[in-house]
This record gives C-alpha cells, structure tokens and sequence, in this order.
C-alpha cells in the first residue's frame, strides 16, 4: 500500500517505465520522447507504416471511461509499433460487475499482457495500478494513463507540446493561453505542466471563475476572466471542449452567452498574434466553444494535432516498453 | 590517428575506385546514420555520376531492442526516391556482426521490394553474427573484440577512423 | 484483587503535574497515591520503574464497527486494540447500522461491550431518527439506555429548523450535542482541501466554507438555545478561529481535533495514497499549525483518535473512491506523545487532551483522572520505548494507516479498568 510515496513513474534510474502524468518528469524525458516522435510522424507518410519494435507484445486499451477517439489512436500507435491489442470497454462502472480496477488488472496481467492503456473517470486511478504492479513484482508490465479524472491525459499533453514545438520551435519565448473549463480539464493540467517544465514563460488560463480551480496559480499559470485580455498577443491558444453536464451545477447559464464571452471567433482571434495558432484537443463542439471559421481556417493546426498524436504515442509506447524493469 | 588503423580517406579513395564501373548507374546510395550516410555522401561526390543518395535510421528495426530498450537519438529516415524496383546500395562505415545490415535490409523492404541490394562498407572488420557479406570493402582489418571502430567527421568534411573501448552494456 | 503500581511517574491531568509515587489499587478503585494504607498487602506489585502512570485515556470518537459492519472489525478485535493503546473509555458514533437511533440497539451493544469486561464504551446516540435530519430521537430514552451524548456523525442536517429545535429539546434535558461541521451542500462530492494540491492532483476539493459556514451556524444556534455544544474534528485555521472567539464570547462549547489532522496535510496524500482519505479531509500546513496551535493554548480542548477500522478491500481503490478512515486506537498515545514532543507541551497538559479534557466533554465524573477514590483505570506506559508502526503489530481488524512505516515512541506496559488489569506486555 506504501509504494506511493514517490512517483510510481520512474525507475530507480529516472527512466521511464510508466507514463502517468506529465508532473515531475523531467524536461530531459520530455524531449526524449518529442524527438523519437519525429521519425515515428515520418514513418507515417510510408507506404508500410509498421515498424516492428513491439512485435509479440500485447497492448491492453483498458477504457473504464469510453473514449473511441482516444482508443482508436492507441491502437493506431500499437499496431504500428506491430503490437498486438486488445481492446477492453469496461464501461462506467467497473464496480457495476463487483470487480474492482486492481482485480481487473490482476486478471488481465496473468493473460501476459505488456502494456495496459488506461482511461478512467477518476483521477489517480493509473497511480493505483501502477503502484500495485510495482508492489506485487510486475514491474515489467507497463502503463500509459489514457485519462485519469480531471488529472492528466499526458499523452495529449504531449501531442500538443510537439505541435507547438513543430509551428514554433522555441518554447521559451512564447504566450500559450489555454481557454475553457480548466477544472475539469485533464488536457490543461497536463499541458500546464509540461509547458512549464520546457521553460514557457508565458502560460495562460481563461475562464470565468466557475471554471478556474482554486490557486491554480501555484501551478505557473496567469488567471484571466476576460477573453480578450487574456488571448491578447498570445502565439499558440488552445481551446478546450466545453461537456454539456457544465449547466447543471450552475458552473455556467447557457452554451449561448459561454459561445458569446469565451468561444474563439474571427474577432477575438485577431488579438492574438499574426501567427497564432490555434489548438484543441478534440472533439470539437462548434459554436460552443469555438467558430467553424476558426476551426478550419488557415491557423488551425487541429488536424496535425491528431497526426502527430499516433507518433508521440508511438514514441511513448516504444520508450517505456523499452524499459525492461529492474534487473533481478 | 590510431596506430594501425589505416587512413580513412585513403580507404574511401580506394572503395570509391572499387565500385567506379562496377556500380549500376541508377543505383541509389542509402546510408545508414550517421558514418553510413557521411560516406554515401562522399561517395556519391567522388563517382560523380548523379547517384542519388537516401538515408536510414535502424533504430526501430535493431534486434537488441528487448535487452537495452530503444535508442536515443533516433532520426529520421529519408528516402526521398521510390524503393520499388530500384537497384539500392546501402552503406556503411564498418561492417562487423551484420546486425545492422540486417536491420536495414528489413527497413528498406518495408519502403517496397527493390529490384537488388549491395552493400558497401568503408571498413570490414570481420566477426560475423549473421551471414552478410560486403560487395565492396575499402579496406578489412582484424580487430580486438573489446575495442569499436568509429568513423568522425570533422567541420571542413574530412573523415577519420578511431579505435574506442568497447562500452560494455 | 489489590494492586501496587510500584515506581512509577504519576501524572496527574487535572493538578497538571507529575512526581514519582506509587499507586495502590483496591476494590476497583484507587486506594492511595504514594504511601501503601495501613495493612494494605499487595496481591500483585505490578513494576513501572522508567514507566509513567497516567488516567486510562478516554478517546472521543471510535468506530468498533458493531451492529453492521462485522466484516470490517468487530467489538472484539477493536476493544483489544483499544487496551493495547492504553484507552479505558470510548465513544464510538452513532454510524452503525442500524445506526444507534433506539434504545434497544444501544442497550444491547452496552451489553455486549460490558461483557467483555474490558473498556468502558460510551454509545454516541443519533440526533435525528436514522441519522436523515427531519425527525429528531426520543433522546430520553436513548440516555437512559447509556448514551452520553446525541451527534449526527458525518452526516449533516440540512434543514436549520430541525437542527436548532433537536439542539432546543437536547438542552432541555441538559444532553450534549456533539457535532461535525459541515454544511449540507458547499464542498458535497470533494475528497480533498480546496487549495493547490487538490487543483494539481484533479480531486473534487471540499472548502474551508464547508467548515466555517456551518461552524458559524453551530455557534449561533448554541448561543440561543444554551445548549452544551461539542464541536467535533475541526480541521481548518478558520474554524480554530471561530471557536476561540466564540469561547471568548462566553457560548459553552468544546471542541476535538482528530489525530491525524494533528500531524497530516494535504500534501500527505502524496500520489493519491487512500490511506490519506479522510473526512473532513487532511488540509494545509497552516491548518495544521493552527489546530496544534489550537490545542496548545486550550481551544481544542481534546484529540479524538477518530478511530475508523477500514478493510483492504475498500482501500484499494482510486482516491476518491477509497473509504476514508484509519485505524487510530492504538497511535493514540505515541502521536499524542510525538505531539507533545514537538510542540514542547508539558506531559501532564498534553494528557489532558486524551484524558481529563475528554472526560469532560464525555461527561462522566471520573473518566480520565487519577485521584484517591476513583475507578482505578489507568495506562502504564514507557514513554520511550520505540516501534514501528506495522500492519503486524496493530490489534485493530483495520490495518489501514497513512503512518504506516513510522517510528514513534510510547508503548503501552499495562491498561487497567476498574482495578483489573485488562492488557499487559
């Protein structure tokens, strides 16, 4: 039950042998992992888009929270990588059949599997397995969190810092203003962390108060209620998908006056940067929060970013499979 | 310069002359990262008939993969011609277990079925793992087994050949 | 049987100070203090040089998962947890089930707790009727059945109404209503304190709102109805605050910390370790500064273990879905102890806080003293005997404990209730 004290994440040698979370992994990793994602892109423009590195092993998409998108460039990424997969819907409940996660795990570990995708509805439940696969003698059983809660979807943190890496080069001059409903969002907590590691100088989040976490500010970020001042002069803005479960709760009155005050039109995007590119994580809800003209107009890079999603995942798989586990 | 290693650009001068005429004219040079793909270069320079010249990155294709984990550092392959029915002369700068070659013959199909492969290699320094032979060698040496050859190249372009211990892994 | 404690360091809570005597016990009481009474002949001489004899500690809040929750623990396994850590009285709360709303329900765990001739257990009835807040208990009876006090556990009462008349008709009779604050709504759904640590891991955060609006509204109601308030497990700088100003008021009320909010924060909870799930939860540094603060200068007026057995099973689990809670009975002492240490409060004042003071708050006369005359329950411990706190050497059917690892210092040598000597190591 001890065991998660210290980050489950990284071996005995800083290597990698999960990916969690993007918090506390060293800029050294991060770029490791960007830069093996440039050949793994290329490798996607070939006629044979397979290289074999995880031939023989088994990647398990363990989806507790449904997610076909996300899913789906999993199992892109394996199987390039000439993984096997298995794709798991566990659906809402895992508790709905009486099997607990660590049983699942448990279960599926002794089908031999490699690699365990994990997506769940509740933050830090790939810590759990994770530590209990290090505590039960399994550490050469890896996992990639797909999704944890509002934690992180540090594959998608990822993926954007190599998009904004590919359009901007240097992250150390930039203003990236993350725009939506940054509470719920394990897509800005990721990114936050990443983005701060790399040296960013300048991280935004924009939101009106319902939707911005209490002291967000401890984790590098500048709180702005205003759209305008707060994509004012930025070089990359990222939109985040706003759920529809945000009325109830009274977090927000309609998607009509959100749209009205902090979905990202021609107008507002003017006040960025020339260049600005505007990023989101997918699915889009138009008109919610975010224009079709700006969606499809020329700064959108929002179909890149799902490109370069199967490379990073590709580079993630193949570096933490890499990692053989301590030597006994 | 290592006693007993030979000169490197000598040893490129006599591979270039080995495969001047002997090399089909629209063969193309593929050079394995990054002492394969500085003396595809050379070569092509030196035969001056137009070859063109790709590069590979074996990274992904190595078969030590499950003992050491992936590399760093690894790159972009770029073979900016069709694969298909080309006549490839993949390069290296020392041929020694084949496992490389091995790799990137694997690689290269995966681009498409060339019409024929050789291979060409600054320096043979025996120690076979896998059956694979050079076409053409610039110069063969025996080697102590704890030792790596390495090829460098310096700002004006010039190549050297070194003996380095090996790093036990 | 008649008992001579012989060599030890006698503390006494109350006259807050310590000198070296010997205890003679008789009759189930305590017959002298220092010198043996004339023709007094020991039947056993029980040897507490480098030892400290102290009032058995009274804990205000421990769960012995008895009626319905057998699976978790049972009275059994956690009065022998409680006489292994040195507690001779306890209050468990009223959250069994069926929760302790009838009298019949609390006569028969009196009962079956009495039987076993060990800890004295103290029921906690329920203000309202199963615990839900709209009809309040036949109080009396509960009383007479032995409970000491009338609480709501963890759940709240939403409806201010029903709260200030069960707070008006307890305050007839002159019971105590212990109670946790919490509003109904503000902080519903989090598992964690609303500050950074909880924004970085994506946990639901549970305000210090949650605490203050409701602690607000706890004071003023007691102020009105004169009814003898007992504020249960503060947790925030804030709610330390209120009740210091409110103590200063002149309101009659007294109020407990649990014993991991003493040592822990928020930052405990590392990566998402549910033994660190508590409710209320674990909050900031400057909480925890304020509540040992709090305690120190006698706003707080006691330490509840908080004692909650929870079973592996619903541990393992994602954070916010593990149960809260942790078996606290037998770390009662030694985290009092570290406490102290810390803090530099003098041994007889930090007792207090798990004897005398609770004691009061228990409303029973003698809980949690030693003098001439009363119920021999005592702890004889060494105070600095070290162990390591381990899922073996724990008593408790519940192993669970985010202080699992720790080294700490205060082992129990011998527990005494009504002159018998229940647990010896």
């Amino acid at each position: 039950m001890t065991g998660l004290a210290r980050n489950p994440q990284l071996d005995a040698n800083g290597g990698l042998r999960h990916l969690l979370t993007l918090e506390g992994l060293p800029a050294a990793v991060i770029t490791r992992i960007l830069d093996t994602a440039v050949p793994f892109a290329a490798i996607g423009e070939r006629e044979v888009k397979k290289v074999p590195l995880l031939r023989g092993k088994a990647v398990f998409n363990l989806f507790f929270e449904n997610s076909t998108r996300t899913r789906t460039t999993f199992e892109i990424a394996a199987k390039r990588l000439s993984a096997d997969v298995i794709n798991l819907n566990i659906g809402a409940s895992s508790t709905s059949k009486g099997e607990t996660v660590l049983d699942t795990i448990d279960n599926l570990t002794a089908m031999d599997a490699d690699i365990f995708v994990v997506r769940h509805s509740e933050s830090g439940a790939p810590h759990l397995i994770a530590a209990h696969l290090n505590a039960t003698g399994r550490s050469h059983v890896h996992v990639v969190n797909a999704g944890d809660g509002r934690h992180q979807h540090p594959t998608q943190g990822l993926l954007d810092l190599f998009t904004i890496r590919h359009y901007k080069k240097d992250f150390r001059d930039l203003s990236v203003a993350i725009v939506g409903d940054v509470l719920h969002s394990r897509v800005a907590r990721s990114l936050v962390s990443g983005l701060a590691t790399l040296g960013t100088p300048d991280i935004r989040v924009v939101a009106p108060r319902t939707l911005v976490p209490t002291r967000v500010e401890a984790t590098g970020v500048r709180v702005f209620n205003e759209m305008h001042k707060g994509v004012a002069g930025c070089d990359v803005v990222v939109m985040l998908r706003l759920q529809n479960e945000r009325m109830k709760g009274a977090l927000l009155p309609s998607t009509g006056e959100y749209f009205k005050e902090y979905g990202l039109t021609p107008e507002k995007l003017v006040l960025a940067k020339p260049d600005a590119i505007v990023m989101h994580p997918g699915p889009m809800n138009r008109g919610v929060e975010i224009d079709s003209a700006v969606a499809d107009g020329e700064r959108s890079v929002i179909l890149p970013q799902v490109t370069f999603g199967i490379a990073v995942r590709m580079a993630v798989m193949s570096i933490i499979a890499g990692n053989p586990g301590p030597r006994e | 310069m290592t006693p007993g290693l030979p000169d490197a650009e000598g040893t490129l001068a006599a591979l270039a002359e080995r495969m001047r005429g002997g090399v089909a004219p629209d063969a193309a040079f593929v050079g394995i990262y990054s002492g394969g793909a500085w003396v595809a270069d050379r070569l092509a320079t030196m035969l001056g008939a137009g070859h063109r010249v790709g590069y590979l990155d074996v990274s992904f294709y190595r078969d030590d993969y499950e003992r050491a984990g992936l590399k760093p550092n690894a790159r972009r392959s770029a073979l900016d011609f069709d694969v298909a029915g080309a006549t490839i002369v993949l390069v290296d700068d020392v041929l020694y277990t084949g496992r490389s070659v091995r790799a990137a013959i694997n690689e290269l199909f995966d681009y498409g079925r060339p019409a024929a492969i050789e291979l060409a290699v600054l320096i043979d320094r025996g120690g076979r793992e896998l059956p694979v032979e050079a076409t053409y060698v610039g110069a063969r040496l025996s080697v102590a087994r704890d030792l790596d050859i390495v090829l460098s190249r310096a700002a004006d372009g010039t190549l050297a050949l070194a003996a380095e211990p090996r790093v036990a892994r | 049987m008649r008992i001579t404690i012989e060599g030890g360091r006698v503390v006494d809570p109350v006259a807050g100070r310590e000198h070296a005597a010997d205890v003679h016990v008789a009759d189930g009481r305590i017959a002298a203090i220092g010198a043996k009474p004339a023709g007094f002949a020991a039947k056993r001489t029980l040897d507490a040089r480098g030892l400290v004899v102290a009032p058995g500690l009274v804990d205000l809040a421990a769960r012995l998962r008895e009626p319905g929750f057998e699976h978790k623990a049972t009275l059994e396994s956690e009065l022998e947890a409680a006489c292994a850590g040195g507690v001779t009285s306890l209050a468990c709360p009223p959250d069994t089930d069926p929760p302790l709303d009838e009298p019949g329900l609390v006569e028969m765990l009196t009962w079956r707790a009495h039987a076993r001739h060990r800890v004295r257990v103290h029921p906690v009835g329920a203000l309202t009727r199963k615990l839900e807040g709209a009809e309040i208990t036949e109080m009396a009876e509960l009383a007479q059945a032995g409970c000491v006090a009338f609480s709501q556990a963890d759940r709240p009462i939403a409806d201010t109404q029903v709260l200030m008349r069960a707070m008006q008709y307890a305050a007839t009779f002159g019971y105590r209503v212990w109670l946790r604050p919490q509003d109904a709504w503000l902080g519903r759904g989090g598992v964690a304190h609303d500050a950074e640590v909880a924004t970085r891991l994506g946990l639901a955060g549970v305000p210090v709102l949650a605490e203050t609006v409701a602690l607000a509204t706890l004071i003023a109601l007691a102020r009105v109805t004169g009814v003898a308030l007992h504020v249960c497990r503060l947790s925030s700088a804030e709610g330390v605050e209120l009740v210091r100003a409110a103590k200063a008021a002149g309101v009659a009320l007294t109020a407990d910390v649990a014993l991991h909010h003493v040592h822990l924060c928020d930052v405990d909870i590392g990566w998402f370790d549910p033994l660190a799930r508590f409710e209320p939860p674990l909050r900031g540094t400057r909480d925890r500064d304020a509540l040992r603060r709090g305690l120190a200068d006698g706003t707080i007026d006691a330490i509840a273990s908080d004692h909650a057995p929870v079973d592996d099973d619903a541990k393992q689990l994602p954070f916010a879905e593990a149960e809260p809670g942790a078996t606290a009975l037998e770390l009662l002492l030694p985290l009092t102890l570290k406490w102290a240490d810390e803090a530099r409060v003098p041994l007889p004042r930090a007792l207090a806080t798990i004897t005398s003071r609770a004691g009061d708050i228990l409303g029973r006369a003698n809980a949690g003293r030693i003098d001439v005359g009363v119920p021999a329950d005592l702890c004889v411990f060494d105070p600095r005997a070290a162990w390591r706190v381990e899922r073996a050497a724990l008593r408790s059917q519940g192993r669970n404990t985010p202080f699992l690892g720790l080294e700490v210092q205060g082992r129990v040598r011998a527990t005494l209730v009504d002159g018998e000597i229940v647990f010896e190591q």
